[in-house]
């Protein structure tokens, strides 16, 4: 088995632009669910209307980069809206079902047959990163060190990625130590209490889920840079990961949701490198190639069960706050 | 006890009933109704909170007052009814509003805010703070000194109520009483005109429920109106200067403590509540003997409180 190869693509996916991707999603997340206690299972919702809206954006209307991104966060915010003006006010349970079925309801209006025109059906689009490769800084060369050897353009996109999970986890973190996150953190434990006190509790969740959702849109956008848009990618499998990444580092924890993507890559390359670095060893002769790559997601839920029962709180999360009944 | 029973009240225009003109009322309330399927929790016709007093609304369990605190702070929607606080008026007004007006409640169940700390519960109560708003709190400067100002009342309020040793903990680690003092700490953090508690007493030690009644007192010297509801007849009457008495839905009766102690109508709606009988068909003998039964409970426990 080749070992240098397996950590060398384990430690490739620390930086990923998948990563960054899923890190930023796992921020949005992390104001939706940690801070403000909303239940958002659509996640990967907001990170298909973020993906199509930027390439539609600059396929369709030629719009530069910047004024794509600008269209990727409007459509998220409109989405946040769509999703909250109803349910918001109502037990959080509705939220939660909503938010799964519009996340559905977007991969299937968007694979539509007469749609293809615009969002290119089950295809996908593909070809709406040139503008975004155009504005390379760092020229053509290859350069780094170690695994972590790419050429400028690969460096481009993973240093806008994580320039931008760098922005989110800022913005998260001077918030939540705000009054404003104060007042958030305070719904979620209880919305009455905190609406007895004289807080638009609607309007402060309605704020955080557009917040969350902008996170997740922006996500979406650094998702297709590296690759093309695909609907399939946005099915519940992908709000399940981000999920996962977010509980692994701890819901409400300013690096948690960083490090729980970095983790949720970083063992799944390992693993894959494993099995199939077993098979072709001939030690698991029975497992095809398709097999080695489903075995390790059973792997990655099998995870998150011990997680769930050893350290329920996240790698970053506070055990104490876990050992109320609140 | 009947020598103190008077017949007006200096709080009141006229002779005292049920739904009496107060000289200077700060909350008015009229035609008051919530119906929960077939059953009329509340049914008030009118009825006035006098200003810079407390009143005690008391009546037996399920008498509608949770509920009809929950519709005067737009937690609940009447069926019908208005009522006005400070002269304007509040039907259909939001919670939080009726809140940012300067009526500010309790609850019957505790609500602190557990993954909060002790202090951040405070804070949270203190109104106009600049660094709630979305795009300010992202600026530290913007919102600093009026932080330190509260961060002030907030460590005094603290000391009052005894919590200041908890101040860094978080609050779902205090003990019942504890949260009761916490949530009624926390809502005299918005600096509010009304104050209306739900069972402030209710699961606090009978040490600690001193120094509660001390607070109270505190309210109402500080300028406050306190409006509570309350089971515990000694502290009601050990406190308020005005009671009223609800009992299926309805006001039954109001007054001064002493008076309405002993006023028929109360001993019956208390009897009513946890006796099958009709008292109407009783003969006059079983009648008196309820009676000294409900006035025996009404009573503050002469013998072993003193
Ligand atoms: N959400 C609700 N749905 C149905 N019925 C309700 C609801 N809330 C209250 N009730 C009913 O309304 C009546 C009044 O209840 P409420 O809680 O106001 O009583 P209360 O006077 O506060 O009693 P207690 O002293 O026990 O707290 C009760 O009969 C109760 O069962
Ligand atoms: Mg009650």
């Amino acid at each position: 088995m080749d070992w240098g190869s397996i950590i060398g693509n384990a430690a490739g996916e620390l930086i990923s632009p998948t990563t960054a991707a899923y890190a930023l999603a796992a921020i949005g997340l992390s104001v939706h669910f940690g801070y403000a206690g909303l239940l958002n299972f659509g996640q990967a919702g907001f990170m298909a209307v973020g993906a199509y809206a930027f390439a539609i954006t600059t396929l369709e209307l030629g719009w530069p980069v910047w004024l794509a991104i600008l269209a990727a966060i409007v459509a998220s915010v409109v989405f946040a809206f769509v999703l909250g003006v109803p349910t918001l006010r109502l037990r959080a349970d509705y939220l939660a079902i909503v938010t799964i079925a519009a996340a559905e309801i977007v991969r299937f209006v968007v694979s539509t047959v007469n749609l293809t025109a615009i969002t290119g059906g089950s295809q996908g689009l593909s070809g709406f990163a040139r503008g975004f490769d155009a504005l390379n800084p760092f020229g053509d060369a290859r350069f780094g060190f170690g695994p972590w050897t790419y050429s400028g353009e690969q460096w481009w996109v993973r240093v806008f990625g994580w320039g931008l999970v760098l922005l989110a986890t800022v913005i998260v973190f001077l918030l939540m130590r705000s009054p404003w996150g104060r007042v958030v953190k305070g719904i979620r434990e209880d919305e009455d209490a905190v609406r007895s006190l004289g807080k638009n509790v609607y309007s402060y969740k309605m704020q955080a889920l557009v917040l969350g959702g902008v996170f997740g849109s922006l996500a979406g956008v650094v998702f297709i840079l590296p690759r093309a848009v695909q609907p399939g990618n946005y099915g519940t499998a992908l709000t399940f990961f981000i999920w996962t990444a977010l509980l692994l580092g701890g819901a409400a924890t300013v690096f948690g949701p960083i490090v729980g993507a970095m983790i949720f890559w970083a063992v799944l390359s390992l693993t894959n490198g494993v099995i199939v670095g077993l098979r072709d060893a001939g030690v698991l002769p029975f497992i095809s190639t398709t097999q080695a790559g489903q075995i390790r997601f059973i792997l990655v839920g099998l995870a998150l069960m011990l997680l769930v029962v050893f350290r329920p709180q996240g790698i970053f999360g506070n055990k104490k706050e876990l050992s109320f009944n609140v | 006890m009947s020598d103190t029973q008077l017949a007006s009240s200096p709080l009141v225009t006229g002779e005292i009933r049920a739904g009496v003109p107060k000289v200077d009322p700060i909350l008015v309330a009229d035609g008051v109704t919530r119906q929960f399927g077939g059953l009329t929790a509340v049914d008030v016709e009118h009825v006035e909170i006098p200003r810079g007093a407390i009143t005690a609304l008391i009546g037996p369990n399920g008498a509608g007052k949770t509920t009809f605190f929950n519709l005067l702070t737009g937690f609940d929607k009447p069926n019908t009814g208005t009522w006005t606080f400070e002269g304007s008026n509040l039907a259909g007004v939001p919670a939080f509003r009726v809140a940012r007006k300067g009526m500010v409640r309790t609850f019957q169940l505790t609500k602190s805010l557990g993954r909060l700390t002790v202090l951040e519960n405070m804070l949270l109560g203190a109104k106009e703070q600049p660094g709630e708003s979305m795009l300010r709190a992202l600026v530290p400067a913007l919102w600093r000194s009026r932080e330190s100002q509260i961060r002030e009342r907030a460590e005094e309020l603290l000391v009052r109520f005894k919590l200041d040793a908890k101040r860094d903990d978080y609050a779902a680690s205090l003990s019942g009483g504890q949260r009761k003092l916490l949530e009624m700490a926390r809502a005299l953090m918005s600096e509010p005109t009304l104050v209306m508690l739900d069972e402030p007493m209710a699961g606090v030690n009978p040490a600690l429920t001193q120094s509660l009644l001390g607070h109270i007192l505190d309210l109402k010297e500080q300028g406050m109106t306190v409006l509570f509801v309350e089971h515990d007849m000694h502290m009601v009457r050990h406190i308020s200067d005005w009671v009223i008495v609800m009992a299926e839905g309805r006001i039954v009766a109001e007054g001064p403590p002493d008076r309405v102690m002993s006023d028929q109508a109360v001993i019956d709606a208390y009897l009513g509540a946890h006796h099958d009988t009709d008292l109407g068909s009783l003969t006059e003998a079983d009648r008196a003997a309820l009676r000294a039964e409900a006035e025996a409970e009404l009573e503050p426990g002469t013998e072993e409180k003193r």
